[in-house]
């Protein structure tokens, strides 16, 4: 009998599924990264379990030349290593698609499927033949079965040896039996399967200068540039690792060399309460500070949140959002704080919240949300996601311009306060809505104000008086309109051809939209689309809107959230909107995209039938 | 309270520190807590410590958290910041602006519903992390600005105005600080001033983290009979360890020996604490015994005050971070930026 082969270079997909904790981890991130290094570029990404050891766990590298950095969606070459997620696993392949599994033990035809092509590989059978130790049975089966996919695939093995080099060096003692076990899988595989099967990987020169990076080392390193001394968190997935990788980073770029002190602090606060209340005392007091977190976080830091708008007083936030509400999905991801960050808090409060698309973006606009906190003196969000945050991702070189200072705000100095400038700590003297602050200490008798979440006048006065309360309330309304001016603007993508419709997108959808696009401009469709990349909104995102007939709006959460936004506080009319929403928890994917846009432009372009007659 | 706003005037014999301030220059607005409220007093020991000591007024920074003695930050030190903040939450919002810049003076006000009950968190985390602040804790048992509630810190068997007993364990916050690594532990008493300004002064010269219960009877609230937190309960109950006198840095020591045993304890900034013992058996410098003698004391319905516990040796957050001398707000992009050419390398280590 012969089974159809799905024949394809540079362009499939590979899953591992694996046991948490078994080490696979890294030997599937070597895999991927031996394809980058042939020019090719890959998009991986962890599907985990909220679990240390012995729940399933996925690794799905998407190959593809074309660049395309969303998930894809099916699998072409399923791994598989975990006997509890066989059936699962199995159902995943594609028609025509490939398994690879560890044979030692023979398992009834009854577990197989008949459209797919079978690769058995007795790896355990291997591993105990070879090792004596348990632990290195386990371990170096993943770095087997990486020598074995290089020969079906045709990935350059020498690429392989290569990473592995830069891996142990130094480490002689772990160097020699990883590429031992590498060549002991390549050579098997020769020997005993038909290598390479339908799917290859060839050397291209696709992946250029991009580096290779998950999204919340970006965003702590963008910390770190953009000047932060004080991080403040408390641990909870998926942004731990951005005050992790803040550490890491500033150990190398932030110790005095002549002193050996640091230029930073880092506290594991006792909850999301005590970790933005040291954010907003750093902040009070002139350093630059943030924190990382999730949606509990927000939920929590909410009554802070509201403290630093109405105090005015600099605060950043990174929110690396992930399924909730609840504990809800841990480790999946979704796009679903929008609206809690942006109106965190009780009372009338609106926040700046900044959408990076990728670890570039969440580097950048890190370093930019430190800069607008001080400027605006208020929270600014940076709203990242699992799926940038915690993923490998392919993306353009980071950048930083030498000439760059700083923004502090307007932070009145002991020379101006000697020299009898007016200080109001809440008045507003040019008109931006934003008054001029001094930090504690500054001179012996002017300058000092008193601090509170209770109302005052433009003098930071105590005051219960209603027309005191109005005067500020609108000031900060001003405020808002001025970060208008100052956060990123949207960016458009302009059809080929014209266009009635539109589709406004944000965020992580970012790949999956590019790839969707194109797509659905083979089928003739054309959209014009617009991603937003902050809120408040500019006046340009009514604009396109206006300049379609209908708009798309994509978004990761079931409630539409950024459209709810746009209607409220761009004064959309919500009759002109139509939301894609994917929600599941994993990656919103181009084949989605295109599904649902195809479907309602067909739906919308059908004339109306003349209504039949009554039978 | 009076609503006379007192003439800004100063009368020229007033006395002047050697920082050329006058007592006057360390008072802030008029107080709006009732007449006679404990928390005032308070206000007025903390201005006359930092009188005392020579502090530039403008060279500390006040922060509390909500309630009637979180209020009270606006009431004396008119030329500092000051920071009224959550309910709750002054520790970590102290702790943050400790971290931004470590070269002012931290005063910490809080209330005991706003440390004991609400904010116990906080308040035990503040003082694990050693984070170098004067902690004054204004325990009234009461909850006064919401007019009458019992706090944790109120005693089992404690009768409210309205006749409602408390059956719940109360919280002694200064055997939690001692328990928890705070490096200088007293208590006191509002109506005690010459017990108290010593000792908010050598809280404040101590490097670590210093903290003070200092019961404050509720006029309004808490000061009938049957309270535990009236005055004249505490009165009556009071048992002081020691008499603490202070000696700032560069000022020679009188000796100037008096009954029963006198310990000086040297501070790190070279300040010296002497300590008068009226229990000859106490010592303030072992923790567990400090433990111990609070507790059999308190078993007997006694309030132990003064000098509990000092560890002359602390060190404090920063010391446990390692951080550079120079404040935090006061680095620039210079001091923190790597730059583009670090970049490169870091973009060429990720391909």
């Amino acid at each position: 009998m012969s089974t159809k082969r799905i024949e394809s270079i540079n362009d499939f997909v590979v899953k591992f599924a694996n046991v948490n904790g078994s080490g696979s981890a890294s030997a599937n991130e070597l895999f991927a990264r031996a394809i980058l290094r042939m020019g090719v570029p890959v998009s991986p990404r962890n599907i985990f379990p909220s679990n240390i050891q012995g729940l399933p766990s996925w690794y799905e590298v998407r190959v593809t030349e074309k660049g395309w950095l969303g998930r894809r969606g099916g699998v072409d070459l399923m791994v598989a290593m975990n006997p509890q997620t066989w059936n699962q696993d199995l159902a995943e392949i594609e028609p025509g698609g490939y398994l690879f599994y560890d044979s030692t033990r023979p398992l009834p035809q009854s577990k197989f499927r008949d459209d797919i092509n079978v690769l058995g590989m007795p790896l355990t059978d291997i591993c105990n033949a070879t090792y004596d130790d348990s632990r290195q049975r386990q371990l170096f089966k993943n770095i087997i079965y990486v020598g074995a996919l290089a020969a079906l695939l045709d990935i350059d093995a020498g690429a392989i040896a290569e990473l592995i080099g830069e891996q142990y060096k130094g480490k002689e003692k772990l160097l020699k039996p990883n590429l031992n076990a590498m060549q002991m899988g390549l050579d098997y595989a020769l020997a005993h399967l038909k290598c390479p099967i339908g799917l290859r990987v060839k050397k291209s020169n696709a992946v250029g200068k991009k580096i290779f990076m998950e999204g919340n080392s970006a965003a702590a390193l963008g910390a770190v540039y953009g000047g932060a001394t004080v991080c403040a968190w408390y641990p909870i997935t998926p942004s731990s690792s951005v005050a992790e990788a803040f550490e890491r980073y500033c150990k190398r770029l932030r110790v005095d060399p002549v002193t050996g002190k640091n230029k930073f602090a880092i506290v594991q606060a006792e909850d999301e309460l005590a970790s933005v209340g040291m954010v907003t005392g750093a902040g009070w007091n002139g350093a630059r500070a943030f924190t990382a977190t999730s949606g509990p976080g927000i939920s929590l830091m909410s009554e802070f949140i509201g403290l630093a708008y109405f105090a005015e007083i600099p605060v950043t936030i990174i929110d690396v959002q992930r399924g909730g509400p609840s504990t809800g999905m841990p480790t999946r991801t979704q796009q679903s704080d929008i609206l809690s960050a942006a109106y965190a808090s009780h009372g009338d409060t609106k926040h700046v919240l900044l959408f990076p698309e990728d670890p570039k973006e969440c580097f950048e606009l890190t370093a930019q949300a430190l800069d607008l906190a001080d400027r605006l003196q208020t929270p600014v969000f940076v709203m990242t996601d699992l799926d940038i945050g915690m993923n490998t991702r392919l993306c353009e070189p980071l950048e930083w311009d030498d000439a760059r200072i700083y923004d502090r705000g307007k932070v009145m100095s002991a020379e101006e306060l000697q020299a009898g400038k007016d200080f109001g700590r809440y008045l507003d003297v040019d008109g931006d809505g934003i008054a001029y602050r001094t930090y504690p200490g500054t001179h012996p008798t002017r300058g000092a104000y008193f601090t509170r979440g209770t109302t005052k006048d433009r003098y930071a006065r105590y005051s219960e008086a209603g027309p005191d309360y109005v005067d500020n309330m609108q000031r900060l309304l001003k405020k808002f309109e001025t970060a208008k001016t100052l956060v990123p603007k949207p960016v458009l993508s302009a059809a080929q051809h014209p266009a009635r419709f539109g589709v406004i997108y944000f965020g992580s959808t970012s790949p999956a939209m590019a790839e969707a696009l194109d797509a659905l401009a083979a089928q003739g469709i054309y959209v014009n689309a617009l991603r937003v990349r902050a809120f408040p909104f500019q006046d340009e995102i009514a604009d396109f809107v206006a300049a379609h007939s209908k708009v798309f709006v994509v978004e990761q959460n079931r409630d539409a959230q950024l459209k709810t936004l746009l209607v409220n506080e761009a004064h959309i009319n919500p009759a002109s909107l139509i939301s894609v929403l994917h929600y599941d928890g994993t990656p919103i994917t181009a084949r989605f995209i295109v599904r649902e846009i195809a479907a309602v432009t067909a739906a919308l372009n059908v004339r109306p039938l003349h209504k039949p007659k009554a039978a | 309270m009076t609503y006379l706003t007192k003439p800004k005037l100063h009368h020229p014999t007033l006395q002047k520190n050697k920082v050329g301030y006058t007592r006057r220059d360390y008072e802030g607005k008029i107080s709006t807590l009732c007449a006679g409220c404990g928390h005032d007093s308070i206000s007025a020991s903390i201005i006359q410590a930092c009188w005392e000591l020579d502090i530039q007024p403008h060279r500390v920074a006040k922060l509390s958290g909500i309630g009637c003695s979180s209020k009270t930050p606006d009431y004396f030190l008119g030329s500092s910041h000051g920071f009224n903040s959550v309910h709750g939450r002054m520790p970590s919002v102290l702790t943050g602006a400790n971290l931004a810049n470590r070269e002012l003076i931290y005063l910490g006000v809080s209330g005991d519903g706003d440390s004991a009950s609400i904010g116990i968190g906080q308040f035990a985390h503040i003082m694990r992390r050693g984070v170098n602040l004067t902690y004054i804790l204004e325990n009234n048992g009461v909850y006064g600005l919401t007019k009458g509630q019992f706090s944790a810190t109120a005693d089992a068997g404690s009768k409210s105005k309205r006749g409602v007993i408390n059956r719940d364990a109360p919280v002694d916050t200064v055997s939690l600080a001692l328990q928890l690594g705070a490096t200088y532990v007293a208590r006191s008493f509002s109506g005690d001033k010459k017990q108290l300004v010593p000792l908010i002064k050598g809280a404040i010269a101590h490097q670590g983290a210093a903290f003070i219960d200092i019961v404050s009877p509720c006029v309004a609230f808490n000061n009938h009979e049957g309270s535990t937190k009236s005055y004249d309960y505490v009165r009556e109950h009071n048992e002081s360890v020691n008499r603490l006198d202070f000696w700032p840095t560069r000022e020679a020591i009188n000796v100037d020996y008096q009954e029963g045993a006198v310990i000086d304890v040297p501070q790190h900034d070279g300040s010296v604490l002497r300590l008068r013992k009226t229990h000859p058996e106490y010592d303030p410098l072992d923790r567990v015994k400090a433990l111990n003698y609070i507790a059999e004391h308190q078993a007997k319905g006694e309030l132990v005050t003064g000098l509990l516990y000092i560890h002359p040796e602390a060190d404090d957050l920063h010391a446990h971070l390692n951080t550079v001398d120079t404040p935090f707000n006061k680095l620039g992009v210079k001091d923190l930026c790597p730059g583009a050419g670090a970049l490169e390398k870091l973009n060429a280590s990720l391909r």
